[in-house]
């Protein structure tokens, strides 16, 4: 295999050199406990007190608000059942929507399985939630609410101001899993107004299993982890320090150059949205075209099956992913896709590309390149095709393209 | 993600035999749906003697199910129609050196579309294949499916 081609940055990012330099000491001679009370532990613990005062600049929070968690999934994990528990008396309804991650979706049917109810929020065909419907579904005992910063499958940036202000309107904690968008999109955590939000380090060009909940000053969530005093007597485990300051480390340098880095990948996003519908035919974008993730492009390609697409980009080096069932290993497409209204059938042939930091516009046109090759390829083995081509009938995205909408081939 | 497939599937993937349609065909059976994410549609060319004579598919469905078409057409070829009944899903699974078990079903697949060509090859010439059962996952309705009547019928 040639050269590698990453295009799967919403999955995980590549660690930078400068943050395996700045953790190296703590993997090596600084391994000390940050509980211990000699200078060996004590070096440690400033470390760690360090990048918590880092983390909690870029969020515009107080360091005593930042809770180190071994990584996203923790973090939403702790938010909805610390929360969920700590103000179970009050009431036991929470409101989400169908396009979460798992790490909230499953966490919301475990705790319908304790008792709690679960409103799952639709979206529009763009992904986005709706502030009026969200509005419409507070209820006297809701007590919690969880919706995305931005989905990490079609990119689509939630309004979440305006939601965190409805939410405050009716005395609801509001939490948001920031994974995909933490040191990619401006965020602050007092302007947002919100009292809960996970992120996550390996999605940044840190180290995997370390993230962070922020957990505004005063808000009630009980303990997911108990043991020790670490984390200020809220998350037992000795802390994983060379993570912790890999992780503020990354985001310190990706927050230095987010807003660079965000135009100029939001331009080869847009070149490859283009391109795409200009060479690919039968192709629709999925997710809203505004407001998104810069560096997400998601399509929807008729006539074909996602994991095929996937293998035969895999064989020219391209790393990218799918909704596809067979890619996930269950029987459905992604949750995600059906929440927009996509059907199963092309549900099936969908395509994630997510750049990073490394992608060059050469990346993005070999992918393309390849992309249009692997298509044609795969269409030609498709019986659907074949049926389309003899009667001209059949197209799901032909008829979505008829009846308005703009971003399909 | 299933990438955990043998080099001969792999390698049927990659580089699928008797990718195709055969015109005026003696037997031709589409199965599965696009809801679930796999449609196969075999094609046989079957001479006066019921032997096969040229098995060409077109599959819609993840890299196992391109690959147990194409090993399914190229292990029923030059077989009987008798013979290729013979073709089950274990043998196709096993030409191609196993599939991960959330694949199998992309066998059972396979062995379907072939049957359901027959079955089509059997009804079109008025005769019985001993053992051949009709495929129940024909979704087929299209001119050129084996049963255009069959909506009369029902």
């Amino acid at each position: 295999m040639s050269k590698l081609v990453y295009l799967d940055n919403a999955s995980t990012t590549k660690m930078r050199p400068e943050v395996l330099e700045a953790m190296m000491p703590y993997l090596t001679d600084e391994f000390g406990n940050p509980s211990s009370i000699y200078p060996l532990g004590q070096r440690a613990s400033d470390a760690v007190a360090e990048a918590r005062e880092v983390l909690a600049n870029i969020l515009g929070a107080s360091a005593k608000e930042i809770y180190f968690t071994s990584g996203g999934s923790e973090a939403d994990n702790w938010a909805l059942k610390g929360a969920a528990h700590a103000n179970a008396s009050k009431g036991k309804h929470i409101i989400t929507s169908a396009i979460e991650h798992h790490a909230v979706l499953h966490v919301c049917q475990a705790l319908e399985k304790e008792g709690f109810e679960v409103t799952y929020l639709p979206v529009d065909e763009g992904g986005l939630v709706s502030p009026e419907d969200f509005a419409e579904a507070i209820r006297p005992d809701t007590i919690l609410a969880s919706i995305m910063f931005a989905n990490n499958e079609i990119g689509t940036i939630e309004p979440i101001k305006e939601l965190a202000a409805i939410a405050h309107e009716h005395g609801v904690i509001f939490h948001t899993d920031a994974v995909q968008a933490f040191c990619h999109e401006p965020i602050n955590v007092k302007e947002l107004g919100v009292d809960m939000l996970s992120a996550s380090a390996h999605k940044l060009y840190g180290p995997k299993g370390v993230g962070l909940l922020y957990i505004k000053k005063g808000v009630r969530v009980n303990n997911l982890i108990d043991g020790g005093q670490q984390e200020r007597g809220r998350r037992a485990t000795t802390e994983n320090v060379a993570g912790i300051v890999g992780f503020a480390k990354a985001a310190e340098l990706a927050n230095a150059e987010r807003e660079a880095e965000h135009d100029r990948q939001e331009k080869l996003r847009d070149h490859a949205i283009e391109r795409i519908l200009a060479e690919i035919p039968h192709a629709k974008l999925n997710g809203a075209p505004s407001p998104r993730l810069a560096n997400n492009i998601n399509f929807s390609f008729e006539f074909i099956e996602g994991e095929g697409m996937l293998l035969q980009l895999a064989a020219r080096g391209i790393c990218t992913s799918s909704g596809s069932a067979c890619t996930s290993g269950s029987l459905d497409p992604s949750h995600v896709l059906l929440a927009i209204g996509l059907p199963h059938e092309i549900a099936h042939g969908s395509l994630r590309v997510t750049l990073g930091r490394d992608t060059t516009e050469e990346d993005v046109d070999f992918a393309i390149d390849s992309l249009k090759t692997t298509l044609e390829n795969l269409r030609s083995m498709s019986p659907l095709y074949e049926d389309f081509k003899r009667t001209g009938e059949g197209s799901i995205i032909a008829k979505m393209k008829e009846e308005g909408f703009p971003y399909a081939s | 993600m299933a990438m955990n497939y043998s080099e001969k599937v792999m390698d049927h993937f990659t580089n699928p035999r008797n990718v195709g349609e055969i015109e005026n065909p003696s037997g031709c059976g589409t199965v599965g749906n696009a809801v679930c994410g796999d449609i196969m549609r075999v094609y046989l060319d079957i001479d006066d003697n019921g032997v096969i004579q040229d098995a060409k598919f077109k599959t819609f469905g993840c890299g196992a199910a391109i690959a147990t078409s194409s090993m399914a057409t190229m292990l029923v070829k030059g077989k009987t129609v008798q013979e290729a009944l013979e073709v089950t899903n274990k043998a196709v699974m096993e030409a191609l050196d196993g599939l991960p078990p959330v694949k199998v079903h992309c066998s059972l697949l396979a062995e379907e579309a072939i049957h359901a060509a027959l079955w089509d090859y059997a009804e079109k010439n008025g005769i019985t294949i001993e053992g051949l059962e009709k495929p129940v996952n024909d979704i087929s309705e299209h001119e050129n499916g084996p049963h255009p009547d069959e909506e009369d019928d029902e």
